[in-house]
């Protein structure tokens, strides 16, 4: 069993600049901050180490961070973000060895590209097609990234966004009250 | 309604309008889809069952819309959803009834103005015939609303549709 603080020095020594950083001031999780590019790398070795043994991905959530510039439209009170950063979450549990660990991973929101892990976790796989879904998250490798809640031919971008507006219509029928 | 409390002297013969008689049997037998969506489809369900039997006002779930009268849309309708429901509505044979139970299929429900999956209100693409509110309907209130719809189609005449 591990804490935290010890699986970031582990991870720190041995992925170097991919570990970027421990938040030890949240409430309940520590969260450890890592590369988008390497996150598989970093679950498959959080899955398979001895030491660590993170057996089971417990949840995997999109995040909009809505950290850019806001830009409200003056006409309708409309606003978007500019910039900024969309975020994926990993909650990690070791069945065997009875520890967890946080995740997260940060990309900029013009261009969200995150490495899948479903090729380490099989459950990643509907997860990560609902932050697609909800967030316009893209993740690499994922051999069948489509919709999941959402209709297949929904025209209308990615609802959970902070500056999401609802498109009028879908095949006909008058989507706000 | 007619003619069932008629008593004759003659304890074999009936005599009744056809229209009477088409009504009492299309109302006393209404084939249910059996479809579900949400909450309320549980309560539906529980209606079904035998505390509450359905199956007293002719009310039997059919597997298949080919097969079924009247369908009750039991919960959220969904944009996604939406567009199946109107095809099994399309599916059904005439005359066909529709209830719509609860508040989400009545109007969007709690959803109606963040809901952008939603459709505010199944009306939108089917016809209803009887609105069933509550979150979600008892089946005391479920079973008002079947009654209610049994009573329009007492009053339908073979000239119009009037339900």
């Amino acid at each position: 069993m591990k804490t935290p603080e010890e699986i970031f020095e582990i991870l720190k020594n041995k992925f170097g600049d991919a570990v970027v950083e421990i938040d030890t001031e949240t409430p309940v999780d520590k969260i450890i901050t890592v590369d988008a590019k390497k996150v598989h790398e970093i679950g498959k070795f959080l899955r398979d180490d001895p030491e660590m043994k993170f057996d089971a991905l417990m949840s995997l959530s999109g995040v909009d961070d809505a950290n850019g510039e806001k830009v409200t439209n003056e006409e309708d009170g409309t606003f978007e973000y500019k910039g900024g950063t969309l975020s994926v979450y990993y909650h990690l549990h070791s069945i065997k060895l009875k520890h967890k660990v946080t995740l997260k991973v940060s990309v900029p929101r013009e261009e969200p590209e995150v490495e899948s892990v479903e090729s380490v976790w099989k459950t990643a796989n509907w997860h990560e097609r609902e932050a697609y879904d909800m967030f316009g998250i893209k993740f690499l490798h994922h051999p069948n990234l489509e919709r999941i809640l959402m209709p297949y031919d929904w025209p209308g971008g990615y609802p959970l966004r902070k500056d999401y507006k609802n498109p009028e219509y879908y095949h006909g029928m008058k989507i706000h009250f | 309604m007619g003619f069932l409390d008629k008593e004759f002297d003659d304890g074999n013969i009936v005599v009744a309008k056809a229209e009477d008689l088409l009504n009492w049997a299309r109302l006393s037998s209404l084939w249910q889809l059996s479809f579900g969506l949400a909450c309320c489809a549980i309560e539906m369900m529980a209606t079904s069952a035998s505390h509450y039997d359905f199956d007293r006002f002719g009310v039997i779930p059919r597997p298949s819309p080919r097969q079924a009268d009247i369908i009750i849309i039991s919960g959220t309708v969904t944009l996604k959803m939406a567009l199946r429901i109107k095809r099994l509505y399309e599916q059904m044979p005439d005359p066909k009834y529709i209830i719509s139970m609860g508040s989400c299929a009545n109007s969007g429900g709690p959803y109606w103005k963040h809901g952008y999956h939603v459709l505010k209100g199944v009306d939108r693409v089917i016809p209803v015939d009887v609105y069933v509110p509550g979150c979600p309907p008892r089946p005391e209130a479920l079973l008002e609303g079947l009654l209610k719809l049994q009573d329009k189609i007492r009053k339908e005449t073979l000239r119009k549709k009037t339900a």
